[in-house]
């Protein structure tokens, strides 16, 4: 039942074969499959996140929540010290003999920084780690992709795997139970 | 946000509302929602609605332009009470936008699936409602053109801020809550953005849409890394979102002025904030259910449960007038006591009973169930108390002003004309905003609706 698409472009690189399935459930198991049959270089595309699909790929932990620790320990010690700073060394201003470095009253800006930082830390490291903004990639060469952000589920095995052999792995994808495989263009 | 294995009702127990119609599917979900963006056919009750919020926000241009012109003498502040409508309205709006973030961030770490389909624009609500409130002190400051002096940057001046001042604290979190709050929407928009790419049949809305989506594919490896970073938000915000409305408080408890140095200002203030919010929420998405048939989105459940934080909050709220007036007693200082009386007997009576009326009494009718689930009633309660929490801001601000130590300095304050366009104005600001918002991006998140859905269980073989 499977249909097979080839690519138009004759003499374009091969960038990978993408397997379209119609519900989550057929994607995981599809994914998981592909591991187990050796295959590293994949990766699933999904209209909303889902947790199955993760644990089927097999992917590692995000340094992301590191990044945002970072974040927030910078955005912490840039407000004490830009309040510190300012307050006891640059423009020491006494009234009525009061401390200097009076640290509780800091504490509202520090806080403030931290919360700021580390959250732009969250959101510029996310999409630095994703290589976000890309305006071209290949998979939106393979024809019906634009459903991927609708109801549709995608498996691309990418033709850099070692295991990657084209009609092998074109008869494993049919064989997962894909409606459509299809060779995308690098 | 992600697929949750759903329990099946206890036998015995009533079904509840659903939090989404029976029978949508991904392919339903995603064209419903963004058939409102992208349909050609803009409807005749959004150019009427969005007609008259723009001139609103062109009687707000007019003022600002006049205030610039002559200088904040042109509204009712003086000497005692130097505050009046800019910091009511500051307070006011900041409040407002509580309630986004509640949503967006809280009942998303509580699990609260019900969220979902409100999330989105209660996050734009938020936005524009800060946005309305970021005005007030600036154009109050009299020279408004010198506001960033408020920033800390090297300057000739030699100058830095004080950082002890509750009025810094302020420029930090809301700024800070500004751009926290926008990062948060915009995070969520993104898959969102990719759909419309997707679904746009035009070329200029695939390259604008395709543009603000940065090239979103739906990878697994960016959902992993998405879902993260929107839970630290998540996280990040929660503890935000409370830090703000205690730092606005701090403006008032900082300063020794009866009736408002109090320790109960920032917890009251906070839980004010997310009830103003809610009631504005309410106000916003019955009708907004109603005109864009998103009735199977925005269902009943979603109104009963926000109708439960009202009263919850409204009674918070309560509690936190009652220790005010105990406060005036037991503190034995003859202003504080002055001051608690003059709010109930003085001058300024009608509004402090109005505002009883509004925040105390009228919630009260959403013990009844009949109430809770009928949006036309429940849109009046809403409505009283977006009322009453302006009042109570009135109240705060006005009546412990009016009265001083000294009472030679004693006097009076009304809103004048400018001061009322200016608050007009600004909420012609918002409602433009928020029309624009509803008819170019997604007003309920499609992505996580899709999670909602059915379909979207995971069905592991034994």
């Amino acid at each position: 039942m499977t249909q097979f698409e080839h690519d138009p472009g004759e003499g374009g690189q091969l960038y990978g074969l993408m397997a379209e399935f119609e519900s989550p459930t057929e994607l995981v198991t599809a994914a998981r499959t592909a591991r187990e049959q050796g295959y590293s270089r994949m990766d699933a595309y999904s209209p909303y996140p889902m947790h199955e699909l993760a644990e089927a790929l097999g992917l590692r932990r995000t340094r992301l929540p590191l990044l945002v620790l970072a974040g927030g320990i910078l955005g912490c010690a840039t407000g004490l010290f830009l309040q510190w700073y300012s307050a006891s060394i640059d423009y020491p201003l006494n009234v009525g003999g009061r401390p200097l470095g009076s640290w509780p009253m800091f504490i509202p800006i520090t806080f403030e920084l931290t919360v700021l930082f580390a959250s732009l830390f969250a959101v510029f490291g996310m999409l630095g780690l994703n290589g976000l903004p890309q305006p071209y990639h290949p998979v939106f060469n393979a024809p019906r992709f634009a459903l991927a952000s609708r109801d549709r589920f995608f498996l691309c095995i990418e033709a850099r795997d070692p295991n990657f052999d084209r009609d092998r792995t074109t008869r494993f994808l049919a064989n997962l139970g894909a409606r459509v495989v299809s060779e995308v263009e690098d | 946000m992600s697929t949750q294995k759903r329990e099946p009702t206890p036998p015995g127990q009533a079904t509840p509302v659903p939090v989404i119609e029976p029978g949508h599917t991904f392919a339903s979900v995603t064209d419903q929602i963004g058939q409102i963006v992208l349909s050609r056919r803009t409807p005749t009750f959004w150019w009427v609605g969005f007609g008259i919020s723009f001139l609103l926000m062109m009687a707000l241009l007019a003022s600002i332009g006049y205030l610039l012109l002559k200088g904040t003498g042109i509204w009712g502040i003086n000497i005692p009470v130097g505050w009046g409508f800019a910091i009511i309205n500051f307070v006011w709006w900041i409040g407002i936008g509580h309630a986004g973030t509640l949503i967006s961030a809280i009942l998303l770490l509580l699990r609260q699936e019900w969220r979902t389909s409100i999330n989105r624009f209660a996050e734009a609500m938020t936005l524009f409602a800060v946005a309305s409130a970021g005005l007030f002190p600036i154009l109050h400051m009299g020279r408004p053109w010198l506001a960033y002096w408020l920033l800390p940057y090297p300057n000739t001046m030699a100058l830095w801020p004080q950082w002890r001042s509750p009025l810094v604290w302020d420029v930090f979190a809301v700024s800070t809550y500004a751009t926290v709050s926008a990062l948060f929407w915009y995070i969520g928009l993104i898959p969102d953005l990719a759909t419309l790419r997707d679904r746009a049949r035009k070329k200029s809305f695939q390259i604008v849409y395709g543009m603000l989506a940065l090239g979103w594919r739906g990878s697994a490896v960016h959902w992993h890394r998405y879902e993260t970073a929107y839970l630290l938000l998540a996280g990040l915000a929660t503890p935000l979102v409370i830090s703000v409305h205690t730092v606005v408080s701090f403006d008032f408890t900082i300063a020794i002025t009866p009736g408002w140095h109090s320790t109960i200002f920032p917890p009251y203030f906070v839980a004010g904030a997310i009830y103003a919010g809610f009631a504005m929420v309410l106000t916003l998405s019955i009708p907004l259910r109603k005109l864009y048939r998103l009735e199977g989105f925005i269902t009943l459940r979603h109104l009963q449960n926000m109708a439960k934080i009202l009263l919850a909050t409204g009674l918070i709220v309560g509690y936190g007038y009652m220790i005010e007036a105990f406060m005036g007693w037991y503190s034995g200082v003859p202003s504080e006591g002055y001051v608690t009386t003059s709010r109930m007997l003085g001058p300024y009576r009608p509004a402090y009973w109005a505002l009883i009326f509004c925040n105390i009494l009228t919630p009260q009718a959403l013990w009844f169930k009949k109430v809770r689930s009928t949006p036309g009633l429940l849109f009046i309660v809403a409505m009283v108390v977006n009322v009453g929490m302006w009042l109570e801001r009135f109240v705060i601000v006005v009546t412990s002003l009016h009265r001083d130590f000294l009472p030679s300095s004693w006097g009076m304050y009304h809103g004048t004309m400018w001061d009322w366009s200016t608050f007009i104005g600004t909420i012609g600001l918002f409602l433009s905003l928020l029309f624009l918002f509803i008819r170019f991006l997604p007003m309920i998140s499609i992505f996580e609706m899709r999670t909602l859905v059915p379909e979207a269980e995971v069905r592991e073989e034994a």
